[in-house]
């Protein structure tokens, strides 16, 4: 059988960057600042190639939603193995106010039309650190879920996933279409290679907007405002006798 | 529990990535990637991360434990890094000069000496792919541009430095055969590699009696020197390479008889210019961690990054690095457009980049004062690294005679 699999590819400001809030506090200093793949999106990719690699999947298609730029993301992905891209470009205040709500129904409606077996995301964006995408993609779709996976085995028409729980590790089996969220221990992404990131200029992007979907992206959560976590205060000595 | 998974796990992303402190909040003006195309950028993003992730944590043990990553180098090679830029049809990566500099600038912030080794192999494997013929080529480059074979570029002999084309190992022609005689000195990967690119003397005195040989490591007659002990460089072996009636088959001659110094000589301007991209990537590093270091370490109540001297001198820094960039990506593009003045620019870049590169090192240390001296801190090992690409692939001072050569010329 050859599966068709989704991956959601999120741009967000790199891991090694000191994240700063913006003078008006209402969001953080995004101009000029190095942006990367999501991490646990990396990962998500790398599992959809592998299972391309053992011909379970025949075509793995990544997603991103966001401006202009996300396309390196999706480049990024194409250079690892996906087969293709799709941008649906937000921009803008829309994109300052997009929430996992709204990306949860685009998804969907991508996964219905190109008519996936699967959808692969990241368990959360470290950014917002929302971890609720995958499960509203699949509550959208009234698909089975297995988040927090640790390892996806194929197993005649369904799929054996290992989650990390909080006691420990749950296997469950979920019929397919599923959604998977992965987590940190699923694999370690590849690097993609000097040919791959070559060939993966050549690779299509569909261009599209929210409006290709009809999805109502307009907010249901409003920011009052963004902090900096309080500075740690100093620590006091207890003098006397302690054991 | 759930929240201390959740942030175990999160930890868990940066310890995997194996990335240091967070530093940079925005790009700054040293930025490499600054006039890159995207390709050039994804590029260079995943040779970063490969330097980041693989070279960077274990610079200082291979430099101390002076260790040859071989196993290291092969995963470069399965990521392109082994023959950037040979053709694609044997298996080459097809890129150009300028994407060359790109990586191994940004692959030498990660680890100098074993960079500029990599630079070395492909140098070499460019040689062969360039002047061999399809025979050699075919069996050769495969292999080379994966790293599961190394190459050394043999030139330098004990009596023969600067003054090259006065070389003296004598290749005499037996039937198919070619038996040398001589010893070549300061070889990097010397008795580890597998493979040497030798020139050696067929004819006349001079230049033109000069013919490149490519010698298997197991060839009969051929043995090695012991390791030099050297200042930096330390994660790649240097050994003399000596001949003693060792036999070459003339099948393995690249090119012809006599056209060995020009080729010698070509595969050396783009060695100039992967050594001053490796000057390049590791004056980067010194600069981010001095900037660190300034805006970390208080004295007289206060952060260094408050005083304006170390501040103008960060900025100096900070714009001879970039000016010697400039002066690379350029002489890359001039020699990739065989543009005539690629000899004088390449010669340019590499005097001005590897001088100022390895100033812009000893300014970053003088920064960390005492602690800048210690082998627990990477900058003095950056310094030490840098210092030699002011004398190889051509000292400096034959740059200089070089450039002034292509002024006077008539």
């Amino acid at each position: 059988m050859s599966m068709r699999v989704l991956v959601g590819v999120k741009r967000v400001i790199d891991y090694a960057v000191k994240v700063r809030v913006k003078p008006d506090k209402m969001g953080v200093v995004t101009d000029g600042v190095k942006h990367s793949m999501n991490p646990f999106d990396e990962i998500a990719v790398e599992e959809a190639i592998r299972l391309k690699e053992k011909k379970i999947v025949k075509e793995v298609v990544a997603v991103s939603c966001g401006p202009t730029q996300s396309q390196e993301t999706i480049r990024t992905a194409l250079a690892m193995g996906c087969d293709r891209g799709i941008h649906v470009e937000i921009t803008g205040k829309e994109y300052e106010n997009l929430q996992p709500f709204h990306v949860s129904k685009i998804l969907a409606k991508i996964a219905k039309e190109e008519d996936v077996d699967m959808v692969i995301l990241g368990k959360q964006a470290i950014d917002g650190d929302n971890n609720q995408t995958g499960q509203m993609t699949a509550a959208v779709l009234d698909w089975p879920q297995a988040t927090f996976a640790s390892e996806v085995k194929k197993n005649n028409g369904d799929l054996t996933v290992t989650r990390e729980v909080d006691g420990g590790l749950e296997t469950i089996n979920v019929k397919l279409p599923a959604v998977i969220t992965t987590d940190l221990r699923l694999n370690e992404p590849r690097y993609a290679t000097l040919p791959n990131i070559m060939k993966a200029k050549k690779k299509p992007i569909a261009k599209k907007t929210v409006a290709d979907y009809d999805v109502d992206i307009s907010p249901r959560q409003e920011v009052l405002s963004v902090e900096d976590p309080p500075v740690r205060e100093a620590g006091s000595k207890i003098i006397g006798n302690t054991v | 529990m759930a929240k201390r998974l959740y942030f175990a796990s999160n930890h868990y992303v940066r310890r995997l990535c194996k990335f240091g402190k967070r530093f940079m909040s925005t790009t700054s003006c040293i930025e490499p990637s600054s006039g890159l195309t995207e390709e050039q950028r994804h590029i260079q993003e995943m040779a970063t991360s490969f330097a980041k992730n693989e070279l960077a944590p274990n610079m200082s043990t291979w430099d101390q434990e002076e260790y040859f990553p071989k196993e290291t180098m092969m995963t470069a090679g399965s990521l392109g890094f082994g023959a950037i830029y040979c053709k694609d049809d044997y298996g080459g990566t097809g890129l150009s000069r300028l994407d060359a500099s790109v990586i191994f600038e940004a692959l030498s912030q990660g680890c100098v000496s074993t960079t500029a080794y990599i630079s070395i192999h492909n140098m070499c494997a460019w040689m062969i792919d360039t002047f061999a013929n399809d025979t050699l080529r075919e069996h050769w480059i495969p292999k080379l541009a994966t790293m599961e074979t190394l190459a050394s570029y043999c030139l330098t002999e004990p009596e023969s430095g600067s003054d090259a084309a006065s070389l003296s190992t004598y290749a005499k022609r037996q039937g198919d055969m070619y038996i040398l005689n001589g010893t070549k000195s300061f070889i990097s990967g010397g008795g580890e590699t597998d493979v040497y690119v030798l020139m050696c003397r067929t004819g006349e005195k001079g230049p033109k009696g000069i013919t490149c040989l490519l010698i298997d490591k197991d060839s009969p007659g051929l043995s090695f020197g012991q390791k030099e002990r050297k200042m930096g460089w330390n994660s790649q072996p240097t050994r003399q390479v000596i001949m003693e009636d060792c036999e070459v088959p003339v099948s393995n001659r690249i090119g012809e008889e006599g056209q060995g110094f020009a080729i010698a000589m070509n595969g050396l301007n783009g060695g100039r210019i992967n050594i001053a991209s490796c000057s390049l990537g590791g004056a980067h590093a010194c600069i981010e961690l001095a900037r660190d270091q300034l805006l970390s370490r208080k004295q007289f109540g206060q952060e260094l990054a408050n005083f304006q001297f170390l501040q103008y001198r960060l900025a100096e820094m900070a714009t001879r690095l970039v000016a010697s960039r400039l002066m690379v990506r350029n002489a890359a593009r001039a020699l990739q457009d065989k543009s005539p003045d690629a000899v004088a620019l390449c010669s340019m870049a590499k005097l001005y980049a590897t001088e100022e590169c390895s100033q812009i090192c000893n300014q970053a240390l003088q920064m960390f004062g005492g602690y800048g001296y210690l082998k627990d801190y990477p900058v003095q090992q950056y310094l030490r690294d840098l210092r030699v690409h002011e004398i190889l692939e051509g000292t400096n001072e034959i740059m200089r005679m070089l450039i002034s050569r292509d002024l006077l010329k008539h």
